[in-house]
């Protein structure tokens, strides 16, 4: 038989050697990496804490009462990594990128990094884990005693479990701290512990295949043997209950998710996304062979040790009961490993989001300047991990006190799933539903969390423990449907299913109803779009604005929390990588970005961002942010509207420019043709003059009559060319401005004498008869007589020109209106056609059908400029039966009033 | 030299001109100064070769030469344009629109005699 002591050396020393593992691995870890660490062989082994003292121990318990049953706890696990090893490949891929380093940090870094979250899932956990961490104890506690009981009658009593819990306890506490805060970035992950973890898993499959076969082939005698055994012995409750198998197939996958240790191993102490790819189809593997033999055993312990021996300890009886020590020692090892690692791993996960969810916050808001001046946070921050340790492990112990051991391992086990499952609806919603709201996640994690408890923890200590009998049965006060574990008269359920399914689905309804019904703020909104399209973005989303945050203050922090060789490499790095070569780099939003991250992978999203929003200024969050996004639009409306002015005025000068193109490509065009026109002008006299001048220079061919015609013409025209020439003079000189004006005064009925007796001379032959009333033209007027009879003449040439009438009349009238005097001269002709009043002041607007008159046009081109130039006009007045012209002037035209604007004006 | 030059040109000196020294080498020549009816006249008279002047009152003689060239009657009859305007512009358009040949106001007495005979010869 073992000796007792010789179990507790057996014990001491696998703890010894444990320790080794952990050490050596983390000081070769630090010196280098070992490839071998990194292998999925034993990321998958560091998953099988999934198997616990539970597993070990209880599933044969659990097979003993309901036969086939415990092949659930099994089937959720295995069913996710087959079919579901992508949700995991997700979670794992948003840990990475967001330095995750809890299931709490995760909901809390999603849900825009809300600390609230991260309280009720770090409150969730704990109490879901607690029960776990007693079931643990229990188990390592009553298998010492079987041990102490096989030694003899002078066993312990129940006083030495307890106290063998305790130290079993406390030796958990030791060997976690020792080992768990080390250092102090979760996310650096813990090779020593998962190396540790990984070879008490091979201990826990070893164990327990080496007493099946025992049982199976040592004990039955054959496989055969042992089928016939299981054939014959169905236990009363051993029928296949539908429901309850797919209830606790499903709380068993949710519990995979959403456990905190398998959290910790799977997602956190993940070195490499592709391990998945072996552990899918590894793991469920692992927990085949860990199933493999619980039915054999359980059936062996029914049949041959005592009616009223534990199933639960069959695994250690057995062995016993065949005087089979050193397995019985393997097996007590295996079912120590099972226990150890998960409280190991448990404490961990559980320690780091009780100080970065609830203790690191209290003093931030407590004490805010010991977030930016003096302390070491860093050693706040791991005493404070240490404490955590050791209070979940004393809760763990209260726990297992209180309930007194008296629950079936596994029910308890049961309990703890449901618990933590209350995560799924928050962590599932959270990586593929954007619209998942941090009031929606809060309202159904707190929902569930409320059910769980009153549904299921509280009653599971036993009537009158915490609720009394009488409310279990009757409801509190009298109300029937609200009967915990019958709710909404939902009575006769398993209490399990019962309580899973209330806690659950109200859970998700609350969850969805809260996140459609609130408003997501930007960081939540952020975090969620990075979080559900992780597999989209690689970059990380700007949550940080620029400020005038100081570098020094921020490497400080960052000292404190990383400790000085690792922060100073940091900022080195990233001031390197701006281009600076000091420690200082330049806290540009993708700086802070990373230096968050990287906080959080010691201290949790929320607890980094708030951090560096101490330094970087203000106290709050999102305001601050919001603040500074809000400022920063409003400048870029500014200048967008700026940008607009400015463009509008471009667009101003260029349309300017545009017209004053236009007026001078219409002045060219007007230029052009105005000399085209000259020419034309000039070239019509010239033409006659060459022709007749050839034909007088051969002189035989012309008689003498056509030689004296001949030469008439060519005088005509000779003269014609020195009037065009001279009118062109004129009128170049007077749409210039430079012309001179010479003022005298003269009497109107002189003036206007003058000019009738100049224009008889064209058409002297017409007889015209001239109507004046030179009692209207007794008028001094003191201007440019000899202009003013020159615009006279060419009207009255014009008349005596082109006036058609077979006795011919022209009517000169002339007043007084003001300042102005206005002079009409009309004749009886056919006058000028309609369509051409509007452009017969226009240079050489020859009028079509009367073109033979000559003329070349300018004339009344040049009596405008005139009239202008005398402060005055020339119009056409139509409707008066001939052509009749009204010139107006202003009377006694003082030097410097002439009107040079207008003159400026046709230039 | 025989057949029957037309000249439609609104200056009266130029038409006695051209008159007198195209009469001289033996050619039969009608004159119309207005553009308006010149395209009725040319169908009357049905010259053999047309002198055609462009700014003319009533209608350009760019729209006559358009219309003659329209017309099957007309298509062949060669036209001589004459004009002051001298610029590439007015002699392309003229070319573009069928003149025979184009010649520009002052002209030498001889190169327009020489441009009559070839056109009505060819």
């Amino acid at each position: 038989m073992l000796p007792f002591n010789l179990l507790v050396l057996a014990c001491l020393a696998y703890v010894i050697i444990l320790f080794l593992v952990a050490f050596v691995v983390e000081r070769r870890a630090d010196g280098g990496r070992i490839p071998w660490l990194n292998s999925p062989l034993i990321y998958t082994l560091s998953l099988s804490i999934y198997c616990t003292a539970w597993t070990f121990y209880g599933a044969v318990g659990y097979a003993a009462r309901s036969g086939l049953e415990f092949m659930t706890i099994y089937l959720g696990p295995t069913l996710i990594f087959v079919g579901w090893w992508w949700v995991l490949r997700k979670l794992v891929r948003i840990a990475k990128t967001q330095r995750v380093t809890s299931i709490a940090d995760m909901l809390s870094s999603r849900y825009g990094k809300s600390n609230l979250i991260g309280v009720i899932v770090t409150l969730l956990a704990v109490a879901g884990t607690t029960p776990y961490i007693a079931l643990q104890l229990q188990s390592i506690s009553l298998s010492f005693a079987v041990f102490a009981a096989e030694e003899g009658p002078a066993g312990w009593s129940r006083p030495d479990l307890d106290a063998t819990a305790i130290w079993a306890a406390a030796g958990l506490a030791l060997f976690t701290i020792l080992f768990g805060t080390r250092n102090l970035d979760a996310n650096e992950q813990h090779q020593g512990i998962v190396t540790a973890i990984a070879v008490e898993a091979v201990v826990k499959l070893v164990a327990l295949l080496a007493v099946g076969i025992f049982v199976v082939w040592g004990m039955a005698g054959s496989a055969g043997a042992i089928l016939e055994r299981i054939e014959a012995a169905p236990g009363p409750d051993w029928a296949l209950q539908p429901s309850r198998w797919a209830g606790l197939t499903f709380l068993s996958a949710a519990a995979i998710l959403a456990l905190p240790r398998m959290f910790q191993v799977m997602v956190v102490e993940n070195a490499d996304e592709r391990h998945l790819a072996t552990a899918s189809w590894a793991f469920p593997l692992y927990l085949f062979l860990m199933s493999l033999f619980v039915m054999p055993i359980a059936v062996m312990g029914l049949d041959t040790l005592p009616e009223g021996a534990n199933p639960d300890l069959f695994v250690l009886t057995l062995p016993l009961s065949q005087e089979a020590g050193g397995l019985a020692l393997l097996a007590f090892l295996g079912g120590f490993s099972a226990s150890t690692s998960m409280v190991i791993v448990a404490a961990i996960a559980l320690s780091t989001m009780v100080s970065n969810h609830i203790v690191t916050p209290l003093r931030l808001a407590l004490r805010p300047a010991q977030g930016r001046g003096g302390g070491d946070l860093r050693r706040f921050v791991l005493r404070t991990r240490r404490i955590a340790i050791a209070g979940v492990l004393a809760l763990g112990y209260a726990y297992y006190s209180v309930t007194g051991g008296s629950e079936a391992l596994a029910s308890i086990g049961l309990i703890a799933f449901a618990g933590v499952a209350q995560v799924l609806p928050a962590l599932l919603g959270g990586i593929f539903w954007r619209g998942g709201t941090r009031a929606g996640a809060a309202a159904g994690l707190s929902t569930g969390f409320a059910i769980w408890l009153y549904a299921l923890f509280l009653p599971s200590f036993g009537p009158d423990a915490v609720f009394s009998a009488r409310l279990l049965a009757e409801g509190p006060a009298g109300l029937d449907w609200l009967r915990p574990q019958a709710l909404f008269g939902t009575g006769g359920m398993d209490p399990l299913l019962h309580a899973l399914f209330w806690s659950l689905s109200l859970n998700t309804a609350v969850f969805c109803a809260g996140s459609l019904l609130s408003f997501p703020d930007p960081v939540e909104r952020v975090q969620g779009a990075q979080f559900v399209g992780v597999f989209d973005l690689q970059a990380g989303t700007r949550g940080w604005s620029r400020s005038a945050a100081e570098a020094e203050d921020l490497l400080v922090m960052a000292q404190r929390i990383l400790g000085h060789a690792e922060a100073q490499e940091f900022f080195r790095a990233e001031a390197a990588a701006q281009g600076k070569a000091t420690f200082l780099p330049d806290t540009t939003p993708d700086f802070l970005e990373r230096l968050e991250r990287r906080l959080a992978g010691s201290v949790g999203a929320a607890t980094a961002h708030a951090m560096i929003v101490q330094i970087v200024g203000g106290s709050l969050v999102s305001v601050q942010d919001l603040m500074a996004v809000a400022s920063e639009a409003a400048q870029i409306i500014e200048y967008s509207s700026q940008l607009e002015a400015k463009s509008e005025e471009l667009e101003r000068t260029a349309r300017k420019l545009r017209e004053a193109n236009e007026m001078l490509t219409r002045l060219s065009v007007q230029k052009d043709a105005f000399l085209s026109q000259i020419s034309h002008e000039l070239r019509t006299p010239m033409t006659s003059i060459r022709a007749f001048s050839e034909i007088l220079k051969d002189a035989d061919a012309v008689g003498g009559a056509d030689q004296v015609k001949y030469a008439g013409i060519i005088q005509d025209e000779a003269i014609r060319l020195t009037v065009l020439l001279d009118d062109l003079l004129d009128l170049s000189v007077l749409e210039s401005g430079r012309v001179q004006l010479s003022l005298q005064t003269e009497r109107l009925e002189r003036l206007i004498g003058r000019a009738l007796l100049a224009s008889n001379s064209i058409a002297p032959e017409r007889a015209f008869i001239i109507d004046r009333d030179q009692s209207t033209e007794q008028i001094e007027v003191t201007t440019d007589t000899g202009r003013l009879a020159q615009v006279l003449i060419n009207i009255l040439s014009n008349a005596r020109k082109y006036c058609d009438a077979a006795e011919p009349r022209i009517t000169i009238r002339a007043r007084r209106s003001g300042r102005m005097v206005e002079v009409d001269v009309v004749d009886n002709g056919s006058g000028i056609p309609e369509d051409q009043q509007a452009m017969i002041f226009e240079k050489f607007a020859r009028l079509s059908d009367q073109a033979q008159a000559g003329g070349a046009g300018l004339g009344l081109a040049i009596c405008r400029e005139i009239m202008e130039k005398l402060g005055g006009s020339i119009t056409y007045l139509p409707g008066q039966g001939g052509a009749a012209f009204r010139l107006r002037f202003v009377r006694v035209l003082e030097t410097g009033e002439a009107g040079g604007g207008a003159g400026g004006a046709v230039a | 030299m025989s057949g029957r030059v037309l000249v439609i040109e609104d200056e009266p000196n130029i038409t006695e001109a051209i008159s007198f020294i195209l009469s001289r080498d033996g050619w039969d020549v009608a004159c119309h100064a207005d553009g308006a009816t010149a395209l009725e006249v040319i169908r009357e008279t049905a010259p053999d070769l047309l002198i055609l002047d462009v700014m003319l009152p009533g209608q350009s003689g760019y729209d006559i030469l358009r219309e003659l060239r329209a017309a099957p009657a007309t298509r062949d009859l060669p036209v001589l344009v004459l004009t002051a305007r001298s610029q590439q512009p007015d002699r392309d358009l003229a070319a573009r629109l069928g003149a025979s040949r184009f010649m520009s106001k002052p002209f030498s007495n001889a190169d327009i005699r020489a441009a009559v005979r070839e056109m009505v010869q060819a």
